[in-house]
């Protein structure tokens, strides 16, 4: 295999300031979003008192756990050996870096007193899981950045593999973190689960494969760097494993449930039967879209010849990445949609709501939040390879896949 | 250098005008906190009395509720609209973000149509989840069992309102006006029943229990669940009483009876 040669991209041309101008534009509607809910309070947000978490949330859990999703490329090649993935690692650290900052932005400017962010860093409840994931995040940062240095200074490579375990055991203890804040709440029916911290990790594989396949494929049709057709086939191949997997873990967790009277008649009816937009979410937008189809996408039998995959895989990723969004919008805001049972077996009334299915229309500023969320994890990115020396000059399959001289010789 | 030659005769390391002041100062202090001392001497001969200001809380009270349920008239909301004056609480006319520490909730068995009318608000639970979730801790439990949130520590993230089992807590949605000086509210922040706390302190009864008596059914009794000889106890020990999702085994401070 040849030397893999690093490099910068130029990022001076008309269209790389237009994009990081239009990036910029969101991210400005997103903290003019923050302010308006800030100065107004939250009633001006779809968000009330029985539906707590909304849009914002849904936004922020899918750019955190697409960062730890994205970080598996890294440790495909580092951990698991795969030489064909190394020269993708540095990419994908960036990615990552730049999703967790993205979400937590998001969490931080919804809370109800972002100016108290240094309270939060100061007191800390160590039962909570909420304070545990400060924790990881922080650390998560410290070890990919770290992780990144130990893969760019071409001295500290012979620790890469280290660095990677320690990032690849960090993300998982991450993704276990975030899927636990809602599978620690033992009230609410629709999350008490342990399956939500393995739910979460397979989701992150899944997501985070679709993000890291889409920004790949933008920079090198933007920068029209080489991009084999090897490297992107075996990407769609493994992001169909992850979401062959997202399907099943959710199978699971649902089966599970309606083995239960107790939850089978309750949360399980709403959400799959006769819950309404969630219900349409849930098969629609999470099962058909988000699964079924870009299953069907990637693992398609090959057409003879030489075909370009990049089409085929950029549309299963686009497919994943709108299935995320429906999926999280169904565990998330659906999940708080149904009400609380304080009553078992009984029919429940008052003036709070209890017993009534909770109307939510996300507002215009909720989405503004999330929007600039996902801008700003762009435009790092985007600075990022700009700035360092984050891409190889070229991924065509000469240069990267170890076996393509192997085989274009026997061939 | 430049000390010394300032006051040559000086023992070193004596200083009149600070042995002066250390003695005002022992002396200062002695007076203020001999009273507190003798205090905590009274309150601890007398359970279950008022906490003496200054005094901490102690976790020989257990505050607690006990309601009856054959005494709660359906229509009657004295209890809600009480604890609405007490506390300050004024609706925007918007139903789905104005504050409720406490509800009226309405259950009727669908099978064989009885139902009943309870009011519902924080449980005081002895294990709260809200405060187990709380990342900062602002959710917290008095050593006394009131469940209560430092508004100043609390950065709105609403967490505990996911956590808790009985829908008690409210998030202030929008800016509030003429606040009730003993129970201060903040946008942004999360708020629940205090359980009337400024007046259990003072050696009253929570709002909402008053009102009952005085103009509901006098279904509400309130007192220490740790005495065994305060009315509550010696009721909850007679008669069979249920707690709201007992299954979670939180232990809540609110007992019902005849649910």
């Amino acid at each position: 295999m040849k030397r893999i040669i690093y490099s910068e991209i130029e990022g001076r041309s008309p269209q790389f300031y237009a994009l990081a101008a239009i990036l910029g534009v969101f991210i400005l509607a997103g903290l003019a979003s923050a302010f308006y809910m800030e100065h107004y309070g939250h009633y001006i947000t779809g968000m009330s008192n029985q539906i707590v978490w909304g849009t914002p949330h849904v936004f922020a859990f899918f750019l955190i756990i697409s960062a730890s999703g994205a970080l598996n490329i890294a440790s495909i090649g580092s951990v698991f050996g795969k030489t064909l993935y190394k020269p993708l690692g540095r990419l994908s650290g960036l990615l990552a870096l730049a999703l967790l900052l993205g979400g937590l932005v998001i969490l931080v400017l919804d809370l109800g007193r972002p100016d108290r962010l240094i309270v939060a860093m100061l007191n800390f409840n160590f039962k909570s899981i909420f304070a545990w994931n400060i924790v990881l995040y922080v650390g998560f940062m410290a070890v990919v950045a770290a992780y990144l240095w130990l893969q760019m200074e071409r001295r500290m490579n012979r620790f890469a593999q280290l660095g990677g375990l320690v990032a690849f055991i960090w993300r998982l203890l991450l993704t276990t973190g975030t899927g636990s804040v809602l599978g620690f709440l033992v009230a609410r029916e629709a999350y008490d689960s342990a399956i939500m911290a393995p739910l979460f990790i397979i989701m992150s594989f899944s997501f985070g494969l679709a993000a890291y396949i889409l920004v790949l494929l933008a920079i090198c049709r933007g920068t029209g760097r080489e991009l084999g057709n090897t490297i992107i086939d075996r990407m769609g191949r493994l992001l169909g494993v992850f979401v062959g997997a997202v399907l099943y873990l959710t199978a699971i967790q649902h089966l599970t449930n309606l083995y239960a009277a107790e939850h089978a008649g309750g949360v399980e009816r709403f959400i799959l039967l006769d819950g309404g937009v969630y219900t349409f979410l849930f098969w629609v937008g999470q099962v058909l879209i988000g699964g079924i189809l870009p299953l069907l996408l990637v693992f398609r039998p090959p057409v003879p010849g030489s075909e370009n995959p990049n089409r085929r895989v950029a549309t299963a990723s686009v497919l994943v990445i709108i299935g995320a969004f429906a999926q999280l919008s169904v565990l998330i805001i659906g999940g708080q949609a149904y009400p609380l049972n304080l009553f078992p077996g009984m029919e429940v009334s008052s003036s709070f709501s209890d017993g009534v299915v909770a109307s939510y229309a996300p507002s215009l500023p909720e989405i503004g939040l999330g929007v600039g969320g996902v801008a700003l994890a762009l435009l790092i990115v985007m600075l990022g390879i700009k700035v360092l020396r984050f891409l190889p000059a070229s991924l065509a399959d000469s240069a990267i896949d170890p076996h393509h001289a192997v085989s274009a010789k026997s061939s | 250098m430049s000390r010394k030659t300032k006051n040559p005769t000086a023992t070193p390391g004596f200083d009149p005008v600070r042995r002066k002041f250390l003695s005002a100062m022992a002396a200062a202090a002695g007076v203020t906190l001999a009273p507190g001392v003798m205090l905590y001497g009274i309150t601890r001969s007398s359970s279950a009395a008022a906490r003496v200001p200054g005094s901490g809380v102690t976790s020989d009270v257990r505050w607690g509720m006990l309601i009856d349920l054959n005494r709660c008239d359906n229509g009657c909301d004295d209890c809600v609209s009480a604890c609405s004056k007490e506390n300050g609480l004024q609706g925007h006319g918007r139903k789905a973000t104005d504050a409720q520490w406490i509800r009226k909730v309405d259950i009727s068995n669908p099978e064989t149509g009885a139902s009943q009318s309870l009011p519902v608000m924080c449980q005081h639970c002895a294990e709260p989840p809200c405060v187990d979730v709380c990342p900062t801790g602002a959710s917290f439990k008095r050593a006394d069992g009131i469940v209560l949130v430092d508004k100043h520590i609390c950065i709105g993230c609403r967490y505990c309102m996911m956590a808790c089992p009985y829908k008690a807590r409210s998030f202030v949605h929008e800016v509030l006006e003429d606040q009730k000086p003993h129970a201060p509210r903040g946008k942004g922040t999360v708020e629940s029943c205090t359980l009337c706390v400024h007046r259990v302190d003072a050696g009253g009864q929570p709002a909402c229990v008053e009102a009952c008596s005085d103009t509901g059914g006098g279904a509400m009794l309130f007192g220490d669940l740790k005495d065994p000889d305060s009315e509550i106890s010696q009721r909850v020990a007679k008669f069979a009483t249920q707690q709201i999702r007992a299954d979670l085994g939180l232990n809540p401070g609110v007992r019902y009876r005849n649910l």
